[in-house]
């Protein structure tokens, strides 16, 4: 047994090899050309290995390398504004490397080797420090500033030297007195998650703008949520809207086995969108990782843990992270596609027995905690998963669900309605409503929960009530009735439809919201009123004052608008009250 | 070259070979009959003990005496600028008598991954002359949009007459289409090769057939041989190429024939569990690429086994796809051609690709008020069916009728009709105009003061 081996047997990605001294979950190199591998199984003189590119050539005979190190990746100055594949090579550079097409055999480090940062110190020679100590920080991006820690685990000690300067990430900064290196650049194992001192209760909201979420289904800072979606009910859509206007200072974007148009325009439009908060590029509080769906499937595999990883690693610096991970599906497949050719056996519908025990390790790692220095950061993320034929008992929707305390239940058939988001609000929940209702009430309005469970009682009245109009019609339904449906639709069109296209109605500040739904219930509660007053229903549905409502959404001067809208109002039901 | 007498097993399309020296996977494989013919294959797996070859021309023939030679490099293609005009088997040899193809190039079949970053996002809007497509689920350049059908449906009627209309308006940029077919009936290909001949398009197309009595197995490789072409078309010869792959579940059905032949274990439905993949290697080849001029536009065709969307061929195509084109029974038996149904169909690169400067501005508010409507139309059609007509409020009844007048008028064209995206929109707004206006709610108002027939009249 050595640190070098010979192939045995090669089956797609994956490989055996003989004579190989190996750990599990050491990263090995394969072949001639020395392909990037992973050790998953050990059986015997024999390691199995998972290849994170093409096999197509690799005989028999050739060598297997050893590099002794768990698969990791590369935290320190440059990560934001990043487009990594799976395992953290950077596409830009991949692209020079060779071409247009992704070949084989090229490796590229996640961190440029040769860009000098401007490292300022904030800790001196003699403070004490530990592991997560911040001794200095560095301009990354316009909005960033990465702050520069000490290595994860470090006992407590002090800094022997220290100088702020010029340096490229592998430069030697400073020294511990226990005799260790300090480097701006950390690497870290991807399965293993990031030490931190304990966990936080969710009583903080992560606002995206996006009326339904912030509104009715809202997600914790260091929650979970899944959004699972039938093909084509505007899944992509809803987590770009949640990557570009969410309020967590960065953004860690998975693109797991995306379709490659699909993430060009992610690509295509980060670089060019503007952060709302400071005007600067979104990118430059963001980190891309793209694998599509052709590009090798081991690599599918990792690329969620890289991207968890680095989320991970700007928690620890303090500040609010949001992941999406799009698709966890893709991600399950790829365990799944790996496994057969593994030949386990399978479990429910041909996934590994450990998918339920993969995907919780995964989502649990998500958290607002107290960082391993004593900060508060968070990690929130947001799973996306692709039930095949919109099927919800499949194991990775059912999996996912008992782990996940947000869910925002996409709905193709609202999707062919036009309505978008297409998140259905009857399968919706979160979770989190008790733990936030504090935080709504001092920052919104006190009323902000009552407003909210009328409006879902309404929606729930209206779903109740659509069975008979289905049997009956509309018309043959009391008065009352007809206006909970005419203040329902209100509710659905008005306020729970929203434009992602449109400038305006893009994002929708909670203040917003709140007076949208505030109008809409007024307009009920005048309504209510006038028909007790004997107004025929006609009249109150020909309300002018309701239309001009509809289109409150597209104004950027809201205020001024639903004053507008409210002195209509009052108009109108005075006037009818009165003829 | 050493040639290897040591075939221990055969089984379906599968070849084991024992006591080789060290074969790469993936590797060409040549495979010598007693009475002198070749036949082609590849490495599934390889290992010191045992090599496992899949023969595309069928294993019939093969003894455990023939000759097997493995050819040290991968799948190639030769391809060339030539090759248009050409008819080819599924397997790339010149089925229309002319001479072989003297190669250019020698390309990998594979077909390594698009970098991401190297894409350039599709953004030209490709004119079909069909209203259901054009109006409602547009389709752009470096697309995949797969038409998903039924057995009996007119599928290969809607993608003739879209080869036949398609154009960039205003563009004058060399356009191809390559035509990959996959286990169907010689009469359907003839009905291709005839409207090709017909309308001249012969000349800018590659053809690859492989029929439904060919080798299942040879259906592996030419959808992969017609993506190498149209690759090279594009990227090196700078033109817009037009895929065209029938039938994909023909395909997949070789796929599983493989994986029960190597005793895999099986995924859905007896599927192996990498068709994702697989599907992806294929679907993920349409684009475009920074810097070059030339896109990759791919039309699969599919038939949904019992018109069943939720069957795994059609499921994990629309998972990679950007969108499908859905085609109804429902609407065939009502006799209306093309029998698109707009409701379930989408085109997820449709933004892209419209809007001013592109179709019209108006375009995306009334797709989407249409949609609406006619959503709202066809549930009323239920409510009719219990409580009869009168007992629909007006706006109710109008609804429903919007419905009727969207299919008949709308949806329903003619065979050769090339109906341009103004038309598609105008066509769109005089339906719309039948509603009433405040029930418009989609269309911005200045939309609706500029395009609404009512108000254009007042206008003029």
């Amino acid at each position: 047994m050595s640190q070098q081996g010979t192939i045995y047997r090669v089956a797609g990605p994956v490989v055996t090899a003989v004579g190989l001294n190996a750990r599990m979950y050491d990263v090995v190199k394969v072949g001639q050309e020395g392909l990037m591998g992973e050790v998953i199984e050990i059986d015997n003189e024999k390691a199995i290995i998972q290849v994170y590119e093409d096999t197509s050539g690799i005989r028999p005979g050739e060598k297997v390398e050893n590099t002794g190190m768990a698969l990791s990746v590369e935290l320190g100055p440059g990560l934001l504004t990043s487009i990594y594949d799976g395992i953290q090579r950077p596409l830009p550079v991949l692209k020079q490397s060779m071409g247009n097409f992704i070949t084989r055999g090229v490796s590229a480090p996640g961190l440029s080797r040769t860009k000098k940062w401007n490292f300022v110190a904030t800790a001196k020679a003699g403070d004490k420090v530990k592991g997560g100590s911040i001794i200095g920080t560095v301009q990354e991006t316009k909005t960033i500033t990465q702050k520069i820690m000490v290595p994860p685990g470090t006992p407590e000690t002090t800094i022997k030297d220290l100088k702020s300067g010029e340096y490229t990430v592998e430069d030697v900064i400073g020294h511990l007195e226990n005799g260790t290196e300090l480097k701006m650049m950390q690497k870290w194992p991807v399965r293993r998650p990031r030490p931190y001192q304990e966990k936080l209760m969710p009583d903080i909201p992560l606002i995206t703008g996006q009326r339904i979420l912030d509104g009715l289904f809202p997600i914790a800072k260091g929650g979970t949520a899944a959004i699972p979606g039938p093909f084509g009910s505007g899944k992509t859509v809803t987590q770009q809207q949640l990557a570009k206007w969410s309020d967590a200072e960065i953004v860690v974007y998975i693109g797991c086995g995306e379709r490659g148009n699909e993430m060009t325009e992610v690509l295509a439009e980060f670089p060019h969108l503007t952060d709302p908060k400071t005007g600067n590029p979104l990118m430059d509080r963001t980190v891309l990782i793209a694998n599509t769906s052709n590009m090798p499937v081991a690599a599918r595999e990792a690329s969620v843990y890289t991207g968890i990883t680095i989320a991970e690693y700007y928690r620890d610096m303090g500040y609010g992270v949001s992941l999406m991970a799009d698709s966890t599906s893709r991600w399950a497949e790829a365990m799944r596609e790996i496994s057969s050719r593994l030949e386990e056996m399978p479990g429910e519908e041909g996934y590994p027995a450990y998918l339920a025990a993969r995907l919780s390790e995964f989502y649990e790692r998500a958290g607002r905690v107290i960082t391993e220095r004593g900060d508060q950061g968070s990690v929130t993320v947001i799973g996306a998963v692709s039930p095949p034929g919109g099927d919800f008992s499949e194991p990775v929707t059912q999996n996912t669900l008992r782990i996940v305390k947000v869910f925002w239940a996409l709905d193709a058939k609202l999707a062919q309605r036009r309505h978008f988001p297409a998140i259905n609000w009857l399968n919706s929940y979160s979770l989190y409503q008790d733990s936030l209702k504090g935080w709504y009430d001092g920052n919104v309005s006190a009323e902000w929960n009552k407003l909210k469970v009328r409006s879902m009682e309404l929606l729930q009245r209206e779903s109740e009530l659509q069975e008979i109009v289905q049997l009956v019609g509309s018309d043959a339904l009391p008065e009352d009735q007809q206006l909970t449906l005419e203040i329902a639709r209100m509710i659905r069109e008005y306020f729970l439809q929203q434009n992602a296209y449109h400038e305006v109605d893009t994002f929708c500040s909670m203040k917003k919201q709140f007076m949208m739904l505030q109008a809409i219930m007024t307009w009920g509660d005048y309504a209510k009123k006038a028909l007790a007053a004997g107004v025929p229903m006609t009249r109150i549905l020909a309300s002018k004052s309701k239309d001009s409502m509809a289109k409150v959404k597209f104004e950027a001067d809201f205020e001024k608008y639903l004053a507008g809208v409210d002195r209509e109002m009052q108009a109108e039901f005075k006037a009818m009250e009165a003829a | 070259m050493k040639e290897y007498k040591t075939i221990s097993e055969i089984a379906g399309p599968l070849v084991f070979v024992r006591k080789t020296e060290p074969v790469g996977y993936q590797e060409l494989v040549n495979i010598q009959l007693a009475d002198g013919s070749v036949k082609r294959g590849q490495v599934l797996d390889t290992s010191d003990e045992l090599v496992v070859v899949q023969v595309f021309e069928g294993t019939a023939g093969i003894s455990r005496d023939s000759g097997v030679r493995f050819l040290g490099e991968t799948i190639k293609m030769p391809v060339s600028k030539d090759m248009l005009g050409r008819i080819l088997t599924g397997s790339g040899d010149p089925l229309d008598g002319g001479p072989a193809i003297i190669p250019e190039k020698k390309l990998d079949i594979v077909g390594a991954a698009i970098n991401p970053h190297a894409r350039r996002q599709p953004k030209d809007f490709i004119q079909t002359g069909i209203s259901t497509i054009d109006g409602m689920n547009t389709l752009v350049r470096g697309q995949k949009l797969p038409i998903f059908s039924g057995s009996g449906l007119p599928h290969n009627e809607i993608a003739l007459q879209i080869a036949r209309q398609s154009k960039v308006v205003g563009s004058t940029e060399p356009f191809a289409v390559v035509f990959c077919a996959m286990g169907i009936t010689a009469e359907e290909a003839q009905t291709f090769m005839k409207d090709f001949e017909r309308t001249g398009a012969l000349e800018r197309s590659v053809v690859f057939m492989n029929l439904a009595d060919d080798p299942a197995i040879e259906r592996i490789i030419t959808p992969r041989l017609a993506l190498t072409t149209a690759e090279y078309l594009a990227f090196e010869h700078d033109m817009h190429v037009l895929v065209i792959y029938t039938d994909m579940t023909n395909y997949c059905e070789a796929l599983r024939q493989i994986g029960a032949a190597r005793e895999e274990v099986p995924g859905r439905r007896g599927y192996p569990g990498y068709m994702y993949t697989d599907l992806a290697m294929n679907y993920e080849r349409a684009g475009i690429i920074e810097g070059k001029k030339g896109s990759i536009t791919q039309l699969p065709i599919l038939t949904m086994p019992g018109d069943d969307i939720t069957h795994p061929i059609p499921d994990l195509t629309g998972y990679i796809t950007e969108g499908q084109i859905v085609v109804a029974r429902d609407l065939h038996r009502k006799g209306i051609y093309p029998p698109i149904n707009v409701s379930p169909s989408l085109s997820r690169l449709m933004n892209l690709g419209i809007g001013p400067g592109k179709t019209r501005e108006d375009h995306k508010a009334v797709s989407d008020q249409c949609y609406s409507a006619y959503a709202e139309g066809k549930d009323l059609r239920g409510l009719v069916a219990i409580v009869g007509k009168d007992a629909l409020s007006e706006r109710d009844r109008m609804f429903l009728d919007f419905a009727d007048a969207f299919e008949d008028k709308f949806v329903r064209q003619g065979r050769e009709e090339d109906r341009s995206i103004e038309q598609t929109l105008d066509l769109a707004w005089d339906l719309l105009a039948a509603l009433p206006i405040n029930a418009l709610n989609k269309i911005d108002n200045k939309y609706i003061d500029k395009y609404h027939p009512s108000k254009k009249k007042k206008a003029a």
